[in-house]
């Protein structure tokens, strides 16, 4: 059941109803119910594995918590007994327990996830090494189903156990609660990967009937509507004809492609946050933004705060900070500040940490070498960034040009070339290819396909590409009023009629322009496949 | 506390550590000055800062900063 389908328009028309039908002590309730026939009617087989997520970790949640209710306990009551040595030994043996239990869920769901998603791609890596060692008996493939948003699911659940283990949330007991904070429908498909403490602030509360709250809600998932069904479905075509056929699509054409697949999966995944946002928030219940306007970064280190947040500071809690401070990691760096200076032995930590996390970030992104060269390929550009800051700095002391209108164009085109460079790797999925195209456009450069009629060869009449530039040029409008405040409040204060031309315009524009208008397909949306 | 104000200048000289209260806040500390920060924490007073204790509250200042060293002090 896609987002985009009749049947889940229906679907979430039904839920809204009872929703607020129902007594508000039975919501949470009913949205565990709609989240798991969600999920069922997405595969059934899919069950097995959310559940197994859902009750290990809950589980494993509790127990730590019983560790730590303990430890609290008999302190207190051996306050006078225990000497200072004796209190740490205890802590530590405590300490220790929680963390067995934490290794081992996160052993279980990593690896559930590891096989799942990653057996292939290690079996055709193991066939070539074999083929290219002389060959010999080949491993066929595994036949496994890859369970719809898992990545999204079981990161959002092993957040929240390393929260109850470091103590910053308190466990679940609730295991029926603890399985709606996992399978929330809204959010089951592309994330954002919620932290148990902002979800549940409003999750299991109960929530009246308000009018402004579904309306305004409503109004966000039309905008996503309008942002995955006009612009990313229908760019999706000239997208996929530039990628299919590479010996007729070079030079000129690569460009073009790079730029519609930037503009593609910002308009796919940022129209699937909206919706998700926007259905909860007519349910009354708060997700975290996973957007704050990215094209606007004026580099990829603030690109990567702007662009999936919740993913970004997952890693960077959950894998970064961890790598770079423990005890390992602080005593290399000792011994290379005292071997090799200052200098390097500063940087140890933060260039392996980041090398892990930007590994890490290709990876979860997909099973391929596609992937794992555009993590490195981020982590290589913010490296050089990094190192090339004192020459920045010279460079702004000599050009005082910091600021100024005309450099933070410079800066926010640098940022989206580079950016959309980079999703090469995402976009072509095969890495000898990529680097080939990429060095097509320097090659092979041909300017008459901008003026020449080429570009209506690549699935996209006049029609098309005039609702692509109104829609872009809406998207760029919208995000440069964001920067004054909330559009939809703005929106509100208007008169009636404004206000109707507004929602409605908006409306009919994804009736008429989006898949249901122009005989095109609603696709999946691209984070889906995560 | 000098010993720590020193660290931190040596990352931003141009920044007033001191007085300061939104380091995290206002973005003056990126992730990996956090990480300079707490090795050369752990060289300078043999304290380890753990991942669970990077949270803005506890690097939003020098003086909190502090604080959470001596507590570490403490329980180590």
């Amino acid at each position: 059941m896609l987002f985009t389908s009749y049947e889940f328009v229906a679907f979430l028309f039904l839920v809204l109803v009872l929703y607020y039908v129902l007594p508000g002590r039975f919501q949470w309730q009913f949205l565990l119910l709609a989240g798991y026939l969600f999920y069922f009617a997405a595969g059934e087989s899919y069950l097995i594995y959310i559940l197994t997520t859902t009750v290990t970790v809950w589980f494993a949640a509790c127990r730590i918590e019983k560790v730590r209710e303990g430890q609290t306990k008999y302190l207190k009551e051996h306050k006078e007994r225990l000497g200072k040595e004796e209190k740490k030994l205890y802590k530590s043996r405590m300490k220790a327990k929680q963390w067995r239990w934490l290794l081992v869920m996160l052993l279980l769901n990593l690896g559930i996830l590891a096989v799942l998603k990653y057996s292939n791609f290690v079996i055709v890596n193991i066939n070539r090494v074999i083929g290219a060692a002389g060959g010999g008996r080949e491993f066929s493939l595994w036949n496994l189903v890859l369970p719809m948003g898992i990545s999204f699911y079981t990161f959002q659940a092993l957040g929240y156990l390393i929260d109850v283990y470091r103590g910053t949330v308190k466990a679940e007991k609730n295991l029926f609660k603890f399985a709606l904070f996992v399978s929330f429908f809204p959010q089951l498909v592309q994330g954002p990967i919620s932290r148990f403490g902002d979800l549940s602030a409003t999750l299991f509360e109960s929530h009246p009937f308000r009018a402004r709250t579904v309306c305004f809600g409503m109004q966000r998932v039309l905008w996503g509507y309008f942002k995955k069904l006009v612009i990313a479905d229908r760019m999706l075509v000239g997208v996929n004809a530039i990628i299919g056929d590479t010996d007729t699509y070079g030079g000129a054409y690569v460009f073009v492609g790079m730029l519609f697949y930037a503009l593609e999966l910002y308009a796919d995944f940022t129209g699937g946050i909206d919706i998700t946002i926007g259905m909860a928030e007519a349910m009354g219940i708060h997700v975290t933004e996973n957007f704050n306007r990215p094209f606007f970064s004026k580099s990829i280190k603030e690109y990567w705060r702007r662009w999936h947040i919740t993913m970004g500071t997952w890693f960077t809690d959950y894998i970064f900070y961890p790598i770079s401070v423990c005890k390992p990691m602080l005593k290399v760096s000792k011994f290379t500040r005292a071997h090799f200076g200052e200098r390097i032995g500063k940087r140890v930590p933060v260039y392996l940490s980041s090398f892990a996390v930007w590994l890490a970030t290709g990876i979860w992104h997909g099973a391929g070498w596609n992937f794992v060269a555009w993590g490195l390929g981020n982590w290589i550009i913010i490296m050089i960034s990094q190192e090339l800051e004192p020459l920045y700095e010279r460079f702004h002391a000599k050009f005082p040009v910091e600021g100024r209108a005309p450099w933070k164009v410079f800066q926010i085109l640098r940022t989206i070339l580079l950016m959309s460079c980079l999703r090469m790797f995402d976009c072509y999925r095969d890495v000898p290819l990529t680097f080939r195209m990429f060095g097509s456009m320097f090659t092979g450069w041909d300017f008459s396909i901008f003026w020449d009629g080429s570009l209506y060869g690549i699935g996209l009449g006049f029609q098309d590409y005039m609702v692509l530039l109104a829609g872009t040029a809406l998207l760029i409008a919208v995000s440069c009023i964001q920067r004054r405040g909330k559009v939809r409040e703005m929106i509100a204060e208007k008169p009636y009629p404004v206000r109707f031309v507004i929602w409605y315009g908006l409306f009919l524009a994804v009736l008429v322009f989006g898949a249901y208008g122009a005989g095109y397909d609603a696709s999946q949306f691209i984070y889906n496949q995560f | 506390m000098q010993e720590l104000l020193e660290i931190l200048r040596g990352l931003h000289p141009d920044v007033d550590f001191e007085n300061c209260k939104t380091l995290i806040d206002d973005k003056v500390l990126d992730s990996f000055d956090i990480i300079s920060i707490v090795s050369e924490i752990y060289e300078e007073f043999d304290v380890t800062i753990s991942a669970e204790y990077i949270k803005p509250e506890n690097f939003n200042s020098a003086e909190a900063l502090y604080s959470l060293i001596r507590k570490l002090e403490d329980e180590e």
